[in-house]
Formats: C-alpha cells, structure tokens, sequence
C-alpha cells in the first residue's frame, strides 16, 4: 500500500485542488429559485416529466432539484412532511386526494399535464395480425385455449401488471363471462418482459397495458376492444363491464410550494405537452439509455416554444 | 423438514400413524374440495385490514403534534440520521461547504487498507486495494461510499445491541426463550412490510434506510452470538468454574473466545443482511447502489444493474475477508518485531493519502481517464453482462419453460390444490397431527394459535398458497444445503471455490436476477421458487458446512480407523453429530426463503407476497398488506417451531 500511494503522491505533484477545481453542484446560482424536492413515480413516463421540468427548471430558471424515486403512496406521504414538493403525473388516487388535499390541506391540485392515460387490454401485434378478430372481446372465449399458462388452472390468462395500478380485470372476466383468469405479474418489468418475449418468438399473450407508455414504441402492442366506456359504467367495482376510461393525468404540489411564489411553482402550473411529446423523451431514456439529463435537453432544444411557453 | 421426517422414520410406530393421517387428510381433501375454503378476492378487504387502514390515517395526521412523535420516533430519528449523515459527509457526499466528501477515494482505501494490515494480513491488504479500486473503474465510487455509509451505521448499531443481546440470550435459556421468537419475527417479517410503516413513522430517507437494514441485520448478530456461548463444550467451562474462575472471567476468558469464531460468522452474516437490505431500501429513498439497481430495472436495463450489483458483490467480498482474517488472526496471532514499525509506517502514509484526498481532486473523485485513456470500465460490463443475459435467455427459454410447466404440473400444483382446495378446518387439523406426532403439546398449541391467527387475517387462502411455495422452495434448499455444505466441509478446496460464490449469491440484491428470471421462466411461482431458493441457499450450505467441520476430529478419525467408508461417515457420525447446526440451518432456511417470498410477489407468484407488495402501493390495500405481513411471520414461526421441536423430540428419544 505505501509505494501505491507514494506513487500516486508524486505523481499527482501540481494537480488541481480542491480549493480551485469546481466539481459537483455546490454553489451554482440558486437564489431566487431554491430548491424544489420532485418525486419520481417507478415508471418511465413519470422519469420523462421530471426529466423535462428538471432541466427547464434548472437551466432556465437557476432552481437546484432533488428528484426522490417513490412509489405513489409514500410520495403522497411527503407532501406532509414536506420531502415532496410535486407529483408530476397522478392516474387518480381519490382516497390519496381526499386524505392530503381536502383533509390536511397539504396538497394542492395544480392541474392537468396534457397525458391522456388509457388503460386496456392488449396482445402482441404478430397475434392481431394471425387472428384479426381477436380484437373483439366477444371473440375471446374462442381462443383461451391458446392463452392457457402453468399459472392459469386451465383457463385463459389474463396478465395484470404492478398491484399499484388501477385494475377492474377480476370483474371485467366475471361480467363479461370470459373463461379467464387474472394473473398478477407483479410489476412493470414483468409485463414488459413478458410482452416483448410473446413477440420475439411469437407466443400467445393477452395483458394489461397502458399508454402513453415508452415500450409501444418498440413493440406496437394492438389493443382488444372491450364493451365501450359510458359515464358510469365503472361505479361499482364488482358490476364493471365496460372498456377503462381515458385518465387525464393530473400534477400535485406542496401547497405551500405553490403558494411560495417560487419560478419552479409557475413553471410545474404551466408545465403542459402531449403523450407523443413524453413518449419521445421516455424512448431516449429507456429505450436509448441516454441520461435523463440528455434526453431533456434533446427534446427541450427540439421544442424551445413550448418551453418558453411555460416560463414566459 | 429433513429434520423432521427422519425423526418420523426412526419412529416406526411414529411414522405409521403420520402416513395414516396425510392418506385420512388426501381422502377427505378429495371428498371436500372446495368448501370452506375462505377465499378472498385480491382486491378485497376485511374490518381488520380497514382499521390498519385508520391507524396508517392517523399518523400521517397526527406527526407533528403527537407527543409519541414529537419525544420518540422523531427523536430517533433525529439520532440516526445524524449518524448516516455524518459517515455520509465523511466518504460519500460533498459536505462543509466543500465540494467533495471529507475523505476521498484514496483516502478511503488507505483507510481500510491500514485495517486490514492491522488486524488481517498483507493479503486481505491487496484485496481490499483491487477490490475498491475496481469499484471506482466501474464508476460507481460515490454511489458505492452511500451504501456502505448505510451499511456502516446498520452494522455499527446491530452489534452494539446485538452482541449484549446475543450473550446475555446464550447465558441464560429464559432471556433465549424470550429473544428466540422475537428474532424469528424480525427475520421472517417480510422487509417490504416494514418499509412502509417505517417510512411513516421515520418519513423517508437516510433515517429510515438505516432502520429498516439495522431490523433486517440485527437477528444473525443476535442469533450466532447466542449460539456461539452455548455451542461451547460443557467439560470446558466446568473446568473453568472448578478452577475457581467467576461469572466474568468465565465469559472473557472461556465462552467469549471459544465462540469467536461463530461469532465471527454472525458479523459476517449481519454485514451481508446489511449490505443485501441496503438495495431493497431503495425504495423508501435510501441513497445508493440501490437505486442504480432499481431504476435499471425499471427500463429492463439488466447490464447496469448487473454491474452496481457487482459493486456490491465486490463490496462484501472485501469485508467477508477482511473479517474472517481478522477472527483467524486473533485466535492464532504470533506477534512479529517488524509489526509495530511497519504499522507505523503505514499509518503515516495513511494519514498522507487522507491529506492528499481533502486536497487534489485526483485523490478526492475516482478519476474517469488517466491523461487521455478512457478506464471507466462500467460501460463494457453493463453492456457484455446485458449482451449476455439476452443471449442465454433467447437461448434457453425453450428448455427452462418446460422446466417450469413440468415442475408446476408435477409438484407446485398439487400441492397447491390440497391446501388451498381443502376445507380449512381440514387442512388445520393436519397441521395440528403433524405438530402433535412430530412434536409434542407445547408445539401443538401453538400451533393451533397460528392457525387461529391465519383464519383472523382474512387471508387463509393466499397463506396456504404460501406455505405451499415455501415448502417446495425450503425443501430444495435443505437438499442442496447438505449436499453442497457436507462437500465444503469434507473439501478444503470446494471450500474455497464454492465460498465467494455463495458470498456473491447472498449479497447479489434479487432486483438484479429478476429481469433475466422472467424472461426465462415468465412470470410465476416456480420463478419465485426459484428465486426464494437461490437466496436462501448459501446460508444454509454455509451453516451446514460450519457445522460439519465443526464435528471433532477425533470422532471422525475414530470411525475412519474402525473401517467406516466416507459414506457411512456422513451419514452415521458427521450428520448426525451436527444436528443442531441443521436445525439452524432449517430455521434460517424458513426465514430466508418467507423473506424472499415477497419478492416473489413482484415476479408472478401472487398470494401474500402480492397483497404484501401491493399494500405498499396501494392506500386502500395498506392494512391488507400489514396483515400479509404478519401472515408471512405466522408461518414462520409455525415451521420454525415445528421443525425444532421435532428435532428436540429425536434428541431426547
């Protein structure tokens, strides 16, 4: 160890210092702005809304953020505690709402994000193209023998992704007297898997999936129509027999950020764009592996009017 | 288990009775199938699960004025996440104004190289300066220095209450009693459990991370202490005590070093546990490797994960080593003239290499090029390892699929529908034989307040699905357990061979071998099996194997020189004599692979490890996946009990 270090020692005779060298981010010229604590939901999209609001925040507007990856739930907690100033995309947690914006007061609604979310139920694009009727639920019965797994007790199986998202599957088989069954995968990851397998090797696969989401982008997923969405069908859990409703995606924010008068609170307020916008970004992130940093920069420079939109 | 049924085999009379009720339990199984099965929908709940509901309301409504917070857990958590925050601002964060941790790389690795040379050998010296400088070429050094920052501060206060603990648990059978169930709780209670109601009464970050990982880490520290005061030979300390020697100097100077050695194996195992919790803290915002893993494994980038948990890997090779050379040390050490002057020296250079990482930035930040050359290597091994995991998965996922259908068809499934089909009250009836004939009434008891607690969950159903996957999963491990650790023991280059491997398995967070899983073997339970298996494996070989070699010598040499063959010996002497240390690698089996179970939530295999991942997710579902929680540490502890009192029962016999 010591001729290592020696050497090291001598040869680093005259470099720079720490006094003189300016590394990492201390200083930097945050004072009007200060710093804005966002979360970071576990799915791509959500990383690509941050991304975005993160770079414009910091480049333009000279904020320093602190991105915290959360799940949903304990994001919400930090708006209490104060860990959390934003949530940039919520797909609607009515009992979330309830408890930290109308109760506590914490939260503040601070509008949609532009993101229509559409939740359905989809196969791999090689099956649509084999058996073109399979878009039709009505057509499902016909070919559960095709989706029996290990997994399934006989059945047909039916994919369902994280426990985290909004599901009606259970009811959707029963009502719709679907000899299925629902599978929980788990998680994004194991759908994604499972989806991108039944394509590379042409396997059958009925799931779970949502746009906008990076991954159809690599794998145009085509989705299977079910009964169509009317105001309402959808009240009660246990009768739902309808196709999931368009979610407008909506932002959350610390009240007291909000009202601080912050530029990173008008910016988060105006902060607006459109599935393909976040697609794009998601796809440089995921599918690219480009830093989060890069891809913003990529589409921000790509779309400096609506940036300047934001912040004008 | 194996425990267990070889004590029913000893016992014809014993054995003939059991297999008459398992054929009692199949026929009426058959005759009742589906009734009273208590099932539940996922996305049920029931009055109990509402009112954790509640309480999880009130905390988050009452933090800041609640005296219960205000003078306990916000005082804790003042404690310890002063304690991260500073081993933080010491190697891993910029801090005081400065824009560089206190102690920089070199300063680190000088650090722990001085360690090493002081209480190792020059060795374990080299390994500790390849093993970091290569985490800094993979360009993780700063991510790296978070965890073991978190690491740090886990370990340093699961020994500070766990040796005590473990001690005071192996002097006296009362306090071990009272000790024994709480540790099978914290260890087999589900780490994502705790995450969520720790993150509400810690809030989340550093603080929090730490807790989870000390609750995760403490039991082992606990566990082999306790086991390592009472492993020593009665005859030794009676000698001792005949000598005249009291309660103290008996400790110090016989239980204390006579155990060392397991005690030791605690430390190395409290290290591990720390490092493994480490990645799953993550989640409640722990800084980190953790985090690399998981945001990998968001976008399904297995190459980047591969190589952060490499880094860990790396991490816990280099502590492993440095702790066991400094036991074997301590027990055999032969002091040299040359010691004390070259420790001198190197202290002095030590002290240096600090000064140049406050001051140069080459010695403060692991430098990405040396002149010109690019030596971050992180990126080739991100991407050969993710290069290579779709290669093999393209390519085996045929043979592995079949592997997985012909085992749930064959194993899983039947398995399955006799505990899950059947009638409640039948498949608790079972149980309750099963603890009767291979335990006795204590156990039975307890037994049927297990069952009890299981039927009050609301979740019978999802537990029987569980306990299904958690006896395949505990069966293979003790299999291969005793195949593998019997070879160590008996190998002494098995031994060195097999050792980092299974150190690489144990610390290798699961996160990283889930994406290539799935796509292997989809998603589903013989994926959460398998995973289950794989972390729960190398303890017990590593148990098996510690006490295997442990078995005297002499014994061995004895039967060997009456003309026993190596077969005969393993069976008839060395087995046999290591019982207890079966008995603990059954127990730690059980724990590992309900811990693991969770996980096995994430990847396809419902039932409690679902509803545990979704209460975390989910407000509506947080109290459901409390109760999973405690369903999974009722199982628990009814194996554990079960499997222990049968192997007391043949002791005795």
């Amino acid at each position: 160890m010591g001729a290592a270090a020696l050497g090291l020692a001598l040869s680093g005779c005259g470099g720079a210092t720490v006094e003189s060298g300016s590394t990492g981010s201390g200083g930097g010229s945050a004072e009007d702005c200060g710093t804005v604590n966002m979360a970071v939901n576990p799915w791509v999209g959500f990383e690509a809304d941050v991304a975005v609001v993160k770079y414009v925040a910091e480049k333009e507007l000279g904020c320093t953020v602190t991105t915290k990856d959360l799940t949903e739930e304990v994001s919400w907690q930090g708006f209490a505690s104060g860990e959390i100033d934003v949530i940039m995309e919520d797909w609607g947690h009515p009992d979330l709402e309830k408890q930290y914006v109308d109760e506590q007061k914490v939260a503040t609604k601070v509008g949609e994000t532009g993101n229509v979310g559409q939740i359905g139920w989809f196969v791999p694009p090689w099956m649509a193209e084999k058996y073109p009727d399979i878009t039709d639920y009505k057509n499902l019965n016909k070919y559960a023998d095709l989706f029996k797994t290990s997994e399934s007790g006989g059945k047909g199986q039916v994919l369902d992704g994280d426990p985290s998202y909004v599901t009606n599957d259970e009811a959707l088989v029963k009502n719709l007297d679907l000899d299925y069954k629902v599978v929980y995968a788990g998680s994004e990851a194991a759908l994604i898997t499972a989806f991108r397998q039944a394509e590379e090797k042409k396997t059958p696969l009925l799931g779970y999936f949502y746009t906008p989401q990076w991954f159809l982008s690599e794998v145009p997923l085509v989705k299977v129509n079910l009964p169509e969405y009317s105001e309402g069908c959808d009240a009660d859990p246990e009768k739902v027999d309808c196709d999931y409703p368009e979610t407008p995606l909506i932002k959350f924010a610390r009240t007291e950020f909000m009202e601080s008068g912050s530029p990173a609170a008008k910016l988060v307020k105006n902060f607006s764009w459109t599935n393909d916008d976040q697609n794009v970004v998601a796809k440089y992130i995921a599918e690219d592996k480009m830093d989060d940093e890069d891809a913003a920069k990529k589409w921000v420079d790509a779309n400096q009017a609506k940036v300047d939109a934001w912040i004008k | 288990m194996l425990t267990a049924s070889r004590a029913a085999i000893a016992k014809p009379g014993r054995g003939r009775i059991l297999a008459a009720v398992l054929v009692v339990f199949v026929v009426l199984a058959a005759v009742f199938r589906g009734q009273n099965t208590l099932s539940l929908v996922p996305s049920d709940t029931t009055a109990l699960h509402r009112w954790f509901n509640d309480v999880n309301h009130w905390v988050t409504t009452n933090r800041n004025d609640s005296p219960l917070f205000l003078y306990f857990f916000n005082e804790i958590r003042a404690f310890v996440d002063g304690l991260t925050t500073l081993i933080q601002n010491l190697i891993a964060q910029p801090s005081y104004g400065r824009p560089v941790p206190v102690i920089g790389w070199l300063g680190v690795v000088s650090i722990i190289t001085l360690l090493a040379v002081a209480f190792a050998n020059l060795r374990v010296a080299l390994l500790v300066i390849a093993g970091f400088g290569f985490i800094g070429l993979q360009g993780l050094w700063e991510e790296s220095m978070d965890t073991l920052a978190l690491t740090l501060s886990a370990v340093l206060l699961a020994l500070l209450i766990g040796i005590p603990l473990g001690i005071w648990a192996g002097l006296s059978d009362r306090v071990n009693s009272v000790v024994t169930p709480v540790l099978d709780f914290l260890q087999t209670m589900p780490t994502f459990v705790y995450l969520s109601p720790f993150a509400l009464l810690f809030l989340i970050g550093p603080a929090s991370a730490t807790l989870v990982t000390l609750v995760y880490a403490l039991p082992p520290a606990v566990r082999y202490t306790a086991h390592g005061i009472r492993s020593v030979p009665r005859a030794s300390v009676e000698a001792s005590e005949s000598l005249g020697a009291n309660g103290f100097q008996r400790l110090t100077g016989v239980l204390l070093p006579m155990s060392t050695r397991t005690i030791v194996l605690g430390l190395n195992q409290t290290i591990m546990a720390a490092l493994s919790m480490a990645t799953v803290a993550s989640l409640i915002d722990a800084p980190g490797l953790g985090k690399t893993i998981l945001k990998a494994l968001q976008t399904l980038d297995v190459g980047t994960s591969f190589n952060a948990g490499l880094a860990i890997v790396v991490m816990a090779i280099v502590l492993d080593r440095l702790t066991t050379a400094a036991s074997q040390r301590s027990r055999s050490h032969r002091p040299s003239k040359l010691r004390l002057p070259l420790l001198g020296v190197a202290g002095i250079l030590t002290l240096f290499a600090i000064y140049l990482s406050r001051t140069f930035i080459w010695a403060a930040e692991f430098p990405d090029t040396v002149g010109t050359t690019d030596i971050n290597i992180g990126n080739d091994i991100a991407r050969i390892s993710g290069n290579f995991a779709e290669w093999f998965t393209t390519q085996a996922s045929d043979v592995t699929g079949w592997m997985k259908d012909t085992t749930s068809l064959l194993l899983i499934d039947p398995l399955q529908t006799l505990l899950v089909e059947s009638p409640w009250w039948l498949v608790a009836a079972l149980l309750l034989a099963i603890a009767y004939l291979l335990g006795n009434l204590k156990v039975t008891v307890l037994t049927a307040f297990c069952v009890a607690g299981l039927v009050f969950s609301g979740l019978w159903q999802d537990s029987m699905t569980t306990l299904a996957a958690t006896l395949i999963a505990t069966a293979a491990t003790m299999l291969i357990g005793i195949v593998v650790g019997v070879w160590m023991a008996r190998s002494r280059r098995a031994d060195m061979v097999i050792r980092p491997v299974l150190d690489a398995l144990q610390v290798m967070p699961p996160f990283v071998y889930l994406v290539p899983f799935l796509a292997l073997f989809a998603a589903s339970r013989f994926t959460a099996i398998l995973a289950a298996v794989l972390y729960a494996a190398p303890v017990v070989i590593k148990v098996v194997a510690d006490g295997i070699a442990g078995v005297s010598a002499t014994t061995v040499e004895a039967a060997t020189a009456s003309g026993s063959s190596s077969a005969q010996i393993i069976w008839k002497v060395q087995i046999p004599m290591a019982r207890q240390a079966l008995v603990l690698a059954a127990n730690q089996g059980i724990c590992y692979v309900l811990a693991m179970i969770v996980v096995g939530g994430l990847v396809g295999a419902g039932a409690l490890g679902y509803d545990v991942v979704a209460g975390f997710s989910q407000g509506e579902l947080f109290g459901k996946g409390l109760t999973a929680g405690f369903a999974i540490v009722i199982l628990g502890i009814m194996l554990n009990r079960i499997t222990q009192a049968a192997a007391e029962r043949r002791r005795t016999a």
